[in-house]
């Protein structure tokens, strides 16, 4: 609480205890009529004023600024209106409960600004540098790249670098949402805004604080408020002209039935009067902006960081997703997926096959020592030729070995079963016997299946890959995840055709949506309707060009942007029904003489707070 | 020239959105956003005359919202 909040709550304690005398004063057993309305008048006024003295003179220096229409005017010629029309206790409760709404709702925003503030907080205040052998805490801004920092447990990473000594555990779970720790050792790169865990690292600067990771998130996520959604602006316009309405009816209703139908004056004006309470966008104005915000920073602790309100809005219609392959689909890294031997064993091929390529750097042969368990033993091997185009020839363990393509084997005449699947194949034969082939493939990330069919559950149409590869693979792959469609051998400019091809087909009020993380995909994240970048650690380009970027490599974490979009979206309707709802209610009940100052002070600041409450939920992600 | 400006006790959702009309009405000013939940006034205004529309944006505001201050630095 502030100590505004905690004045101004003092000071509705005592206006509360001053109208509670007002109430029980037996003014009637001693006065009699007119001289007891004055005495209640005098006692009724010392609470209004304790209680909304602040109110009047806000109203009254508004309207020499030309502001007529606030709030605060509106509460004042209410209250006043109730205190000519000798409803006392009324004319007090009214503006107390003004008041007592007023601190509630900026009490909850104080909260949600703070909770949202918290879960940003990841920017780090100091560097650790060695000057003259002594370590000094500087601005980070002002670390020159190359420079080594020193980083001890507890303390945040300031700068991406190069751990250049030490071994720690990372915690990433302020950028990512992921609660794994990394472990880092020297060589490894770290990225800034992590926490250091265990051990003390010095890092070589590899970037300015500026372009670091952490100060790359803060702007993103700073800026997100400045891009309005579509509802928010509608907000905008709608309190624009429902005010002026809404206080034009009141005059209407307080001055035309009374003059021309011979309506009691009272009776009218006090409806007029109820008309002004209800009159206040408040509930709207506040809530929706901050559903949004509260969505943006809920998605960002999730590692999922969105740029501004309306790429939200579009991201809760996204009905076609585009995907990238590699990289986004797959881990863009070959592994071995099949071993099929003929005659011996699986560890005997793999064995043979790695000892073959043992001093070959080609990322196949890198794979494949990669899935051989044992070490190498370099005395077993000689004699080992690289036949470009074909393969390798080697001797192990004094047996001839060739490790190569179909070509290779049809060269040597060997008789072997072709393979015609998915991936690059590596058929061994020992002694001019064909011993069995290995599939070599880049491999579909874990989550990735996972999340089509989560996407599947999200009621999104149409999942469509889009690959440089070859056809076989990316048919494999397209299956495999249970993909609608897939273009595959496709060039960078194909890509962005292609995309434009999509947006075209889809139905008329949907999204599109472009995931993908190289480089080259930059111009098709621009040209999509919501372009995602996976990981914050590819390539620059892609996170400047994204609309939504995504910390963790993880393909499902799409579905759940979607899934905090779309509630997000579904509170803030809520909200717009809900409070428009109520106070139209209360304004009809109000016409026809049904509601009293109690209901219109509810559909104002009470419809506010569960607005607030409401849009608080927004915060809550998965 | 593109500036943001941090805004204290803006209390009120309505004016921010107000301030936010009338600042973008000045004469000079690009683009203005006032964020009611970040606090926070980012301004794009001409880099010759930023300064004196400064000065006006500070009376808008003080105008719609007197408790409301933006901080200059």
């Amino acid at each position: 609480m502030t100590k505004k909040q905690k004045k101004s709550l003092i000071r509705l304690g005592v206006g509360v205890a001053f109208l509670l005398f007002a109430i029980l004063f037996p003014v009637d057993s001693f006065a009699a009529e007119p001289i007891s309305t004055w005495i209640k008048l005098a006692l009724y006024m010392i609470p209004y004023l304790i209680i909304g003295g602040d109110v009047l003179l806000r109203a009254v220096r508004n309207i020499f600024h030309g502001e007529i229409f606030d709030e605060n005017f509106l509460m004042c010629v209410a209250t006043v209106g109730a205190f000519a029309l000798s409803q006392f206790e009324e004319a007090v409760a009214v503006m107390l409960f003004y008041q007592i709404g007023e601190f509630f709702q900026s009490y909850a925003v104080n909260r949600s600004r703070q909770s949202i503030a918290a879960m940003m907080d990841i920017r780090p205040d100091f560097a650790n540098v060695e000057i003259d052998g002594k370590l000094t805490q500087v601005d980070p801004d002002e670390v020159e790249v190359g420079t080594i920092i020193i980083v001890k447990p507890g303390e945040r990473v300031p700068i991406d670098g190069v751990v250049t000594d030490g071994a720690s555990q990372l915690d990433t779970a302020a950028l990512t949402g992921e609660s794994v720790p990394r472990s880092v050792k020297i060589g490894d790169d770290v990225i800034s805004g992590t926490v250091n865990m265990s051990g003390v690292l010095s890092i070589k600067t590899t970037k300015a604080f500026g372009e670091s990771t952490v100060s790359r998130i803060l702007e993103l996520v700073e800026n997100a408020s400045e891009k309005k959604a579509k509802s928010e602006n509608f907000i905008t316009k709608f309190a624009r002209y429902y005010t002026p309405a809404v206080v034009g009816i009141a005059a209407i209703l307080a001055v035309i039935p009374p003059l021309l139908f011979g309506g009691v004056w009272a009776d009218w004006i006090e409806r007029a009067l109820i008309f002004l309470v209800v009159s206040c966008p408040c509930a709207l104005v506040i809530s929706v902006p901050l559903s949004f915000f509260g969505g943006i920073g809920g998605a960002s602790k999730c590692g999922i960081l969105v740029k501004g309100s309306n790429y939200l809005e579009a991201l809760a219609e996204v009905k076609t997703i585009v995907f990238d392959k590699t990289g986004t689909l797959t881990n863009g890294t070959f592994e071995v997926v099949e071993i099929a031997p003929v005659g011996i064993t699986k560890e005997q091929l793999i064995d043979l096959a790695a000892c073959a390529e043992s001093m070959s750097t080609h990322p196949i042969a890198l794979s494949i020592k990669r899935a051989d368990k044992g070490e190498v033993d370099s005395s077993r091997i000689s004699d080992i030729k690289e036949i470009a185009g074909h393969g390798i020839s080697a001797v192990v363990d004094g047996k001839s070995i060739l490790a190569g393509n179909a070509k290779m084997m049809q060269d040597n005449g060997i008789a072997f079963t072709p393979y015609s699947d998915a991936g690059t194949v590596v058929y061994i034969a020992a002694d001019g016997k064909f011993s069995g082939y290995i599939v070599i493939s880049d491999t579909i990330k874990g989550d990735a299946k996972d999340a089509i069919s989560q996407l599947k559950a999200l009621g999104i149409e149409k999942t469509v890959m889009l690959t440089g590869d070859r056809e076989a693979t990316a048919q494999d792959v397209a299956k495999k995840l249970g993909l609608d469609a897939y273009h595959a051998e496709l060039l960078p400019d194909d890509k962005v055709s292609m995309v434009e091809k999509l947006l075209a087909e889809k139905a008329a009020g949907t999204n599109l949506a472009f995931v993908g993380d190289g480089i080259n995909d930059a111009p098709v994240l621009t040209r999509a309707d919501v372009g995602i970048a996976m990981g914050a650690m590819g390539s620059d380009a892609a996170i400047e060009a994204a609309d939504v970027v995504l910390m963790n490599d993880n393909p499902s974490d799409i579905a759940l942007a979607i899934k905090a979009a779309r509630k997000t979206l579904r509170i803030v309707h809520q909200n717009i029904v809900f409070a428009l709802g109520i106070k139209l209610l209360v304004l009809i009940l109000a016409a026809f003489g049904d509601a009293t100052m109690w209901e219109a002070v509810f559909a104002d600041v009470g419809v506010s707070f569960i607005a607030i409450l409401n849009a608080m939920r927004c915060l809550k992600v998965k | 020239m593109k500036k943001i400006f941090k805004l204290n006790d803006l209390d009120c959702a309505n004016c921010a959105a107000k301030m936010e009309d009338g600042i973008k009405k000045i004469d000079g000013v690009n683009s203005a956003t006032v964020s009611f939940m970040a606090q926070k006034l980012t301004v794009d205004a001409d880099d010759a005359k930023f300064d004196s529309i400064m000065k006006e944006i500070v009376k808008v505001c003080s105008r719609i919202e007197p408790d409301c201050e933006i901080v200059l630095k």
